[in-house]
């Protein structure tokens, strides 16, 4: 006797076996449930049905009843109740199970549909795997293995039609390629809101293609090359330039704003050569930015700092630690030894958790006041938010500030012009971008940690070269307070300490505690003295995220509006 | 057995002299009588009146109009609408058209009925793009029954609105498959929907419940409340209720549209006597009997089993001269009545070619959404025209059965079942034509033109 199920559970069975799914899944995913898969093209948890492929055909069937009392019609060989099986195959991606529901997929029947809807969906392709991209991550070429005859009874011409149409700026279309499952159409409508891609034509010459006048040329069009099961819709960016099978795929969050999408970075060699979304129900579903997918692209730009300098001329990273050591603690002969007044630090929404909590420290032993970058743009409502930083609540929640950034870090400017500021540390932000002045500059000695070269970089006195967030570990808080790991992809340039190692012995030097440099070391610090990260390590983190207890921060004044998974709270002086 | 004579329900004033197609003429003959007696009925009574005559629809599927009316949901709130399908677009058929061009007030009179006994407060006709002539006699009859008060706010001082619009479709048969039609109704790609959840009575235009009827369907109705349901019934054969139209076309002396009790003639009779037999020399071959997409017929061919007769079942042993022109006789031999379209081939046709013919067709209409029917029909188009136009082969006679057989039941819509019934049948009945026809193509005359 199966047991009473909570009541948003229902029983299905799927190939003889019987388990428990909630209400409202369809067959696809019942069976993926019971490791039971079911091929299938058009179908994507994340859009609207369409049921155009065919490929998910399973045999349906429901438990027999009596039309007029209702009552169950029982089997009395095997004393179970009747399956009545419809005549027919039914698509399983718009079917939801209903109590009872049996699936079989692994009847001769079924294997027919498949293989038949194999071969149709080949006799007009090019079948040019050997120079597709899509190559190696294609569901027609794992289905056709799976399901193909083998060779081809198609002796006929296939169908012609446009190839390397540019659909827009970063996406490029073969034709012929394409198997009309319209995903990419009803991504475009449904989750970009830019209902541009549909189809011309009729039959087998029906084309994707973008209406007249228009381009796929939203933030989010590369998704449509995620979504496309085949070799159709490829990046223009990362087209021929590697094979899939040949690359690392690594997790990571994307940098751009708060909303954190997780990210897959895909690496050979070292070498970065494309960015993907990766799933996260809560956070981006499977979606990511274009934006956030040319990031990588810092990693070998031109003006990536590669090597310390002091005033200008190249040094070793040891010798600018200890310049920037005797800057801050007042022996560089700007600030009067043994005073610590006249520092100021200015940390970054871009650093990690870690990163932010070892800045404070910095500060704290030099009892110098914090300023925060502010990054506000406009949010785009799907899943670029309007705060730029990636991690500004990870600045709330180490401590490093108490307050959200205000702009143009107006009271560091002040104070310089007051003379009460006379030493800068900088960690990764452009000064110059965010706010002050070079006759502010001019006026103060700067220590600027960070990847790139900029106006705040050639007016430095100590530059110490940083690592991008592909080059290192480590966790950003977004902005539902979710704490987000990432993971090195690609190892750092050659010369380049980690971070947290430069932050460290800034640290130590500065005569704080030894915290180490490794993120083991640190998180049980960080746990112990965080109140809401207690009890966290960076090993435990769970692929995706943890949410935090933000209780602390709900007056805050977020300037975040609506993204996808994320309603901003309303501020609680709202109340009566 | 002579055939019974003509029973003229639907076509009764088509082509008769002096008749016109405007409302003084329509009104002259006793036009919208029917409809006034209606609207001081109650709706439902109405609608029972249609179930109990047990109206099957005329537009291909034959599914019981009173059943169809009743699955409509009612309690949902949102406005019902009334969709005329008036896509007449099956090769072989052509009634809708007649009634259209020379009696439109009797399907506006039929679909004023049908939206007052289902509450409908709006109706659109939805006419295929190539029949503009249709199109522009419909917006006329309605300008004038609108004038009259027929249409509209009010009508007839009666508290009853109903509004109906004149829709031109772009050219397409799939548009005659009615969530396609819908599709194309609010402005989209003739796609049909997947069916769950998309069943028009729940979820159909906009979303709202939604009747789609055929022309002749709706005409139907206009005389159902005429007459009565009961009485309605005794036209015809018990579960082929009413007058079907057939449109004979091909080689008989004889083509055109003729209208007789359902059940009450048979194949032979409509084809020797009513249409005058074969052309003069020839001898008929085969005969397609409800539209191209229905399972051809081979002349010389046996069809032998059981059916009821009443409450008994009696063995039958028919040729396809003796199978009764119905709905449900018809099925039994394996093809259907359809839309009533009869394509009659003789001894001149090499089936071949008339296969590459409807394939042609087909290929060119489907419209290109799931898999199995927008290839299996280009593959079979493929085959069919390269046996035509270049080299047969021996295996394509099994080729063409085998991708034909792997398209129907599978797709979205019922033109998986058109598309490949055709092949099926004609490899069926004419196998062995196929399998020879690298030899006899060789003796053919100069070839025709290119499909």
């Amino acid at each position: 006797m199966i047991q009473p199920l909570p009541s948003d559970l229902i029983t299905v069975n799927v190939d003889g076996k019987d388990i428990a799914v909630p209400k409202g899944t369809n067959m696809i995913e019942a069976a993926r449930l019971a490791s039971v898969e079911v091929p299938h093209y058009c179908y994507h948890p994340k859009l609207t049905i369409s049921g155009n492929c065919r490929m998910c055909l399973v045999e349906m069937g429901l438990p027999a009843v009596d039309p007029a009392t209702k009552a169950p019609l029982m089997d009395p060989a095997t004393g179970k109740q009747k399956i009545n099986w419809m005549p027919r195959p039914t698509i399983a991606c718009a079917t939801n199970a209903s109590p009872g529901l049996h699936i079989r997929t692994n009847t001769a029947a079924v294997q027919d549909c498949r293989n038949s809807v194999t071969e149709f969906l080949l006799i007009n392709h090019p079948l040019d795997c050997p120079i597709c991209d899509q190559a190696g991550e294609c569901k027609l070429q794992e289905h056709s293995t799976a399901y193909g005859r083998g060779y081809s009874r198609f002796v006929e011409q296939k169908n012609v039609k446009p190839k390397r149409t540019q659909l827009g700026p970063r996406v490029t279309l073969d034709d012929e390629r394409c198997i009309l499952c319209s995903r990419c159409v009803r991504f475009s409508k449904e989750v970009a809101q830019d209902d541009v891609l549909g189809f011309i034509d009729r039959g087998s010459y029906s084309t994707l293609t973008c209406y007249p006048g228009k381009q796929l040329a939203n933030n989010y069009s590369l998704n449509t090359v995620d979504l496309c099961p085949v070799g159709a819709l490829t990046s223009t960016d990362f087209r021929f330039k590697m094979r899939v099978w040949f690359l690392k795929q690594t997790p990571s969050i994307d940098c751009e704003s708060s909303v954190g999408a997780n990210t897959e970075v895909w690496s050979r060699e070292g070498v970065i050569y494309r960015i993907t979304p990766r799933q996260n129900d809560a956070v981006n579903d499977t979606w990511m930015a274009d934006s956030g997918r040319v990031l990588y692209k810092a990693v070998q730009a031109a003006d990536r700092l590669s090597r310390a300098s002091l005033n200008g001329v190249p040094t070793t990273q040891e010798k600018a630690l200890q310049a920037a050591v005797d800057l801050l603690s007042g022996r560089g002969g700007r600030v009067a030894a043994g005073s610590v007044n006249g520092v100021a630090v200015v940390g970054s929404g871009s650093s990690t958790v870690e990163e932010q909590f070892l800045t404070r420290k910095i500060a704290d032993k030099l009892k110098a006041p914090v300023a925060l970058v502010s990054r506000v743009d406009t949010g785009d409502k799907i899943l670029v938010s309007a705060d730029r930083n990636p991690n500004t609540r990870g600045a709330l929640v180490t401590g490093l500030i108490c307050a959200l950034p205000e702009q143009k870090l107006s009271a560091l400017s002040a104070a310089i012009e007051a003379g009460q500021v006379q030493v800068i540390l900088s960690i990764g932000e452009d000064l110059i971008a965010a706010g002050l002045t070079a006759a502010q500059l001019a006026k103060v000695a700067v220590i600027y940690l960070g990847t790139h070269q900029n106006a705040t970089s050639t007016v430095a006195q100590v530059v110490i070269p940083t690592l991008t967030v592909f080059e290192k570990a480590g966790t950003l808080v977004n902005q539902q307070f979710r704490l987000q790991k990432f993971v090195r992809a690609v190892p750092g340039l050659g010369g380049v300490s980690d971070d947290l190692v430069s932050l460290s012995h800034l640290l130590n030097a500065l005569g704080g505690s030894t915290l180490g440099s490794t993120l083991g070391a640190l998180w049980p610090v960080i746990a112990a003295e965080v109140k809401v990260l207690a009890h966290t390590t960076y090993d435990t983190l769970p692929s995706t995220g943890l949410l935090l207890d933000s209780a602390t921060w709900a007056g805050l004044p977020f300037i975040e509006g609506e993204t996808l998974h994320f309603k901003p709270v309303t501020a609680v002086g709202v109340k009566s | 057995m002579p055939a019974p004579d003509q029973h003229r329900l639907i076509f009764a004033h088509i082509d008769e002299p002096g008749y016109s197609h405007d409302l003084a003429c329509y009104q002259k003959h006793g036009g919208y009588a029917v409809m006034k007696r209606a609207f001081a009925r109650k709706p439902e009574e109405l609608i029972d009146e249609v179930k109990r005559s047990g109206l099957r629809g005329r537009g291909g599927a034959g599914f019981p109009c009173g059943v169809k009316w009743s699955l409509v949901d009612r309690k949902s709130g949102k406005p019902i609408y009334l969709i005329v399908n008036a896509d007449e677009s099956e090769p072989g058929t052509f009634k809708d058209r007649y009634i259209i061009h020379q009696d439109p007030h009797q399907l506006l009179e039929g679909t004023l009925i049908a939206c007052f006994a289902n509450n409908v407060k709006q109706a659109y006709i939805y006419i295929r793009g190539e029949m503009p002539l249709g199109a522009r006699i419909l917006e006329k009859a309605i300008a004038e029954a609108r004038a009259a008060n027929l249409v509209g706010p009010n009508i007839l001082g009666t508290s009853y609105s109903c509004e109906i619009y004149v829709h031109r479709g772009a050219g397409a048969y799939i548009c005659g498959e009615e969530t396609g039609l819908i599709e194309s109704l609010e402005g989209k790609r003739a796609n049909p929907r997947i069916k769950p959840p998309y069943f028009p009575a729940v979820l159909g235009l906009y979303q709202c419940p939604t009747i789609v009827n055929n022309v002749e369907t709706l005409c139907h109705v206009k005389h159902i409340a005429d007459m009565g349901g009961e009485a309605y019934t005794k036209i015809g054969t018990p579960n082929n209720t009413g007058t079907r139209i057939f449109c004979v076309s091909g080689h008989v002396q004889r083509p055109g549209y003729y209208e007789f009790e359902a059940g009450k003639i048979t194949l032979g009779q409509l084809l020797y006597e009513v249409c005058g037999g074969p052309l003069p020399g020839r001898a008929f071959k085969a005969v397609i009997p409800g539209g191209s997409s229905a399972k051809i017929l081979r002349f010389g061919e046996r069809f032998k089993g059981k059916r009821k007769v009443g409450a008994e079942l009696v063995d039958y042993d028919w040729g396809v001269e003796d199978v009764p022109m119905d709905f449900d006789s018809l099925g039994m031999i394996g093809t259907m009545g359809g839309s009533g379209g009869v394509i009659v081939m003789d001894d001149s046709v090499n089936m071949v070619e008339a296969l590459a013919n409807i394939n042609a067709f087909y290929a060119h209409e489907s419209c290109g959404q799931c898999t199995p029917c927008r290839e299996g029909s280009l593959w079979m188009k493929k085959i069919t025209t390269r046996m035509v136009h270049g080299t047969a082969r021996a295996e394509d006679a099994a080729l063409l059965k085998s991708v034909a057989d792997q398209i129907p039941g599978r797709t979205i819509c019922a033109f998986g079942e058109a598309c490949s019934w055709p092949t099926q049948s004609f490899l069926a009945k004419f196998g062995d034509e196929f399998k020879n026809y690298s030899e006899t193509k060789q003796g053919s005359p100069a070839p025709a033109t290119l499909i």
